[in-house]
């Protein structure tokens, strides 16, 4: 990981450094960040708190996933939902610490397919193009995520197609589903659809506003009506 | 071997929508009553506003025993069937913990589909391979039922026929009822306030559908918050009318309930002369007999059948009540396929909406219209409604208008499109066929080496015509109103597995081709009543809930007043 980061950032200006070209962005983005460029070509970004706050995570915990796998599914991820003009995307939400902790729990059974599926396309892309895939650039991506959906690249189970899917399936869990799961960090999902967000209740005036209802900002489990742990109250829970 | 338990009066097999009915007119009796539940008890703590949770990850469903001895599939007698999900839940309540809630009663034509049919167009009408008959009642003699359903759970609608007063606020077609909803209708939406006008251009009645979900304080329960998790999510303020918050409670409160949890029914014991003893039941480890004086089955049309299949004896070689080889046909499942989509230019509005608030039109169901220029019978009642949630939305179809579903210009389309978009599913009339039934899968076994019940079942030409002449009617209406691009998806071919599962277990008066007679006991095993879709002999066009509960009524009524018959 170290190592990576380290080629990444005396890459320069070279178009695959995506960590680089993200921490730019967040930087501009919040507005409270100075962001330079050292002698060594080096990126210093000085960042307020709710900047820091806000922008993903360059080092991760993983449970289930190697670091070499996430960093290819990273990059898988932005390509489906990118961070583009149009604002940030699964990476900043988080999707693959979503679909790391989901492998160990509901989406356990799609391990062997993550595990075959992110070796075969980093193996097509270093064949192809001398570089792991998380460090190719986008459109060199993209045109080998379509070559793996058109099942021309051996190695995915069940097929290239499968697999791609199931990726684009996950990332949309990733980047939509509830914050408590580890993905839809800082509620980019929901804030990219416009979709104001889980409370208790909306009255006619909330629903006539549509998207344009202030976000709640909020997880399920922020709501206390969804708390399981009822000691304080002396209370025996709803049972047999 | 068993333990032997002590004698009852009443098991109920399922506490769900139908067994968490009938508990109630037989505890009010005095009757003493088990009902056995292969759920636990779920609070409204347990039901957070959660799509991963509720709509991707099926929770709860997925670890329960109807998901473990989930149905077989095949669409006809050639293949080999392959095992899908489950679309039902385990608990105290069932699946109206957190069903869509719509409810429905049938129209009257529903219930007498073949003498009907003959007198407008003649016998020939009816397509040929169907085994539809009427049903041996009318639905004046269901009324009284489904008015006291109505109030006992609380069911809010408008009503548009009170005893011959057409109200076209609500729906024109239904049969005359002896009085209004005890309350008023969900509230309307900018969505359906703008489906309901395009309708009303259309020279159509549009109305808002009925629903077990309170509209203002009720019983001691909220009205409905519209938070919007409704579709597959039990409600967080018991807004959503389920038995286990309304008649089960009822029940309890008579001191006659007692409930058992996880206790999964595994055969329901006979006497040597064929007199239904009890059931036998396994919880943890242990196995139990519960004798009985009558059995109330009510575990849904696939348990229903699969129960009756499984308990064998020297009475019933081929199955409970089955010697007659009723048991199983005539099953149905409600030909829902063939949605239609649509596209709109703005924003729909529909974020904290649910299923079960909707714009219902029934111009082209049943038989509301003239069926001499078409070539099938039935219909389809149109129906919209304002359900939307982040993850469903972002799944969204593209109408084309992108080069593919990923990336940069993917991305941009759902972020001005999520709230845009609308599906019509289609509740059609489907048809009993002789090449339809259900019986026990010859290789796939639950856990506890039980085979599972097996579906072969194909949709036939009379659905599928319906299906084709309601997307044409539907995308007009979704044109009307302004849609930009409308997408019609295939008309369905195999009958999954559904949550509107009918037969198995037909009532009728005609005990050759009929499991129950028209009070809903079986034939072979007088003490033994079936609750459940599994006694409907036709689908109709709409939600089959209201009418499985009243039906579930009127025979634990019918066990109260004839106790000494039925039990002796």
């Amino acid at each position: 990981m170290a190592d990576n980061n380290k080629n990444r950032n005396a890459s320069g200006d070279s178009p695959v450094d995506p960590i680089r070209r993200t921490l730019l962005k967040s930087a501009g983005l919040a507005g409270a960040a100075v962001a330079s460029v050292g002698a060594a070509g080096q990126a210093v970004v000085v960042e307020s708190d709710a900047a820091r706050a806000s922008r993903p995570r360059s080092r991760e915990a993983l449970e289930v996933l190697t670091a070499a796998e996430a960093e290819t599914l990273e990059a898988i991820t932005d390509r489906i939902i990118p961070s583009d003009d149009n604002g940030p995307g699964a990476r900043e939400a988080r999707a693959v610490h979503y679909i790391d902790r989901s492998l160990a729990a509901d989406n356990a059974a799609f391990r062997n397919n993550y595990a075959s599926g992110l070796a075969a396309l980093d193996d097509f892309s270093r064949k192809l193009r001398g570089q792991p895939f998380h460090l190719l650039s986008a459109e060199l991506q993209d045109s080998i995520l379509v070559t793996v959906i058109e099942g021309q690249v051996p190695g995915f189970n069940p097929s290239g197609g499968g697999f791609f899917d199931m990726v684009r399936n996950h990332t949309i869990e990733g980047t939509f589903s509830d914050p408590y799961y580890g993905g839809n960090h800082d509620f980019i999902g929901w804030d990219l659809l416009r979709y104001p967000g889980v409370r208790i209740g909306a009255s006619e005036s909330d629903v006539a506003l549509g998207g344009r209802l202030a976000p709640a900002h909020q997880s399920a489990y922020d709501i206390p009506t969804f708390t399981k742990i009822i000691a304080t109250t002396g209370r025996r829970g709803d049972g047999d | 071997m068993a333990i032997n338990l002590p004698g009852t009066d009443v098991v109920v097999v399922g506490l769900g929508a139908a067994g968490g009915v009938a508990v109630l007119p037989l505890t009010r009796a005095g009757l003493d009553v088990v009902g056995l539940e292969a759920g636990g008890w779920l609070s409204t703590r347990d039901f957070a506003p959660d799509e991963l949770r509720n709509n991707k990850r099926n929770w709860p469903q997925t670890v329960q025993k109807a998901a473990r001895e989930a149905p077989t599939v095949r669409g006809n007698a050639n293949s080999t069937a392959g095992q899908g999900g489950h679309p039902m839940m385990n608990a105290v309540g069932g699946t109206s913990m957190h069903y869509w809630a719509q409810s429905w009663r049938l129209n009257p034509w529903d219930f007498k589909v073949v003498s009907e049919t003959t007198r407008r167009y003649g016998a020939s009408k009816i397509p040929a391979e169907s085994t539809v008959e009427d049903w041996p009642l009318d639905y004046n003699e269901l009324e009284p039922y489904y008015d006291i359903v109505e109030r006992t759970v609380g069911i809010s609608g408008k009503a548009g026929n009170i005893q011959g007063r057409i109200d076209n606020r609500g729906n024109i077609f239904e049969g005359p009822r002896q009085r209004e909803y005890p309350m008023k209708a969900l509230r309307s939406s900018p969505f359906t306030d703008l489906m309901g006008g395009s309708a009303r251009k259309l020279g159509l009645n549009p109305f808002q559908g009925p629903a077990a979900i309170a509209t203002e304080p009720y019983d001691g329960r909220s009205p409905c918050l519209y938070h919007g998790f409704c579709n597959k999510g039990g409600c967080h303020v018991q807004a959503k009318s389920s038995t286990a918050f309304t008649t089960v409670p009822k029940a309890m409160a008579t001191g006659n309930l007692d409930i058992v949890t996880h206790a999964r029914v595994t055969r329901i014991v006979v006497s040597d002369s064929g007199r239904v003893t009890g059931v036998e039941y396994l919880r943890g480890n242990e196995v139990y007999f519960q004798p009985a004086e009558a059995v109330l089955l009510a575990s849904y049309a696939y348990e229903n059948t699969r129960l009756l299949l499984l308990s064998k004896s020297s009475a019933f070689p081929n199955g409970l009540v089955n010697n007659n080889g009723q048991v199983g046909r005539h099953y149905l499942s409600h030909h829902q396929g063939a949605p239609v989509t649509a596209l709109f230019p703005d924003d729909l509005k529909n974020w904290y909406g649910l299923p079960a608030q909707g714009v219902a039109v029934d111009e082209y169901a049943d038989d509301n219209f003239d069926h001499a220029g078409v070539d099938f019978i039935g219909g389809a009642n149109l129906w919209v409604h304002t359900d939307r949630r982040p993850m469903s939305a972002a799944r969204m179809g593209t109408f084309n208008l992108v080069s593919r579903n990923w990336g940069s210009e993917w991305k941009k389309f759902i972020m001005e499109n999520a709230d845009r978009t609308n599906t019509a599913y289609i509740q059609k009339t489907t048809l009993p066929y002789e090449h339809n039934y259900l019986d026990l899968d010859p290789t796939v076994k639950d856990p506890l080496g039980l085979p599972v019940t097996r579906i072969t079942a194909r949709y036939g030409t009379n659905e599928l015509k319906i299906a084709g002449f309601a997307q044409e009617k539907m995308e007009q209406w979704f044109l009307e109103a302004g849609a930009i691009r409308v997408v019609r998806s295939g008309l369905g071919s195999v009958m999954g597995a559904s949550t509107h599962a009918y037969g198995g277990t037909r009532m009728g008066d005609n005990p050759e081709t009929n499991v129950v007679d028209r009070w809903g006991f079986a034939y072979e095993a007088p003490n033994l009543g079936i609750l459940g879709g599994s006694v409907m002999g036709t689908s109709g066009a709409r939600n089959p809930t209201l009418t499985v509960q009243a039906l579930a009524w009127r025979t634990a009524e019918r066990l109260v007043g004839n106790w000494r018959s039925i039990t002796s």
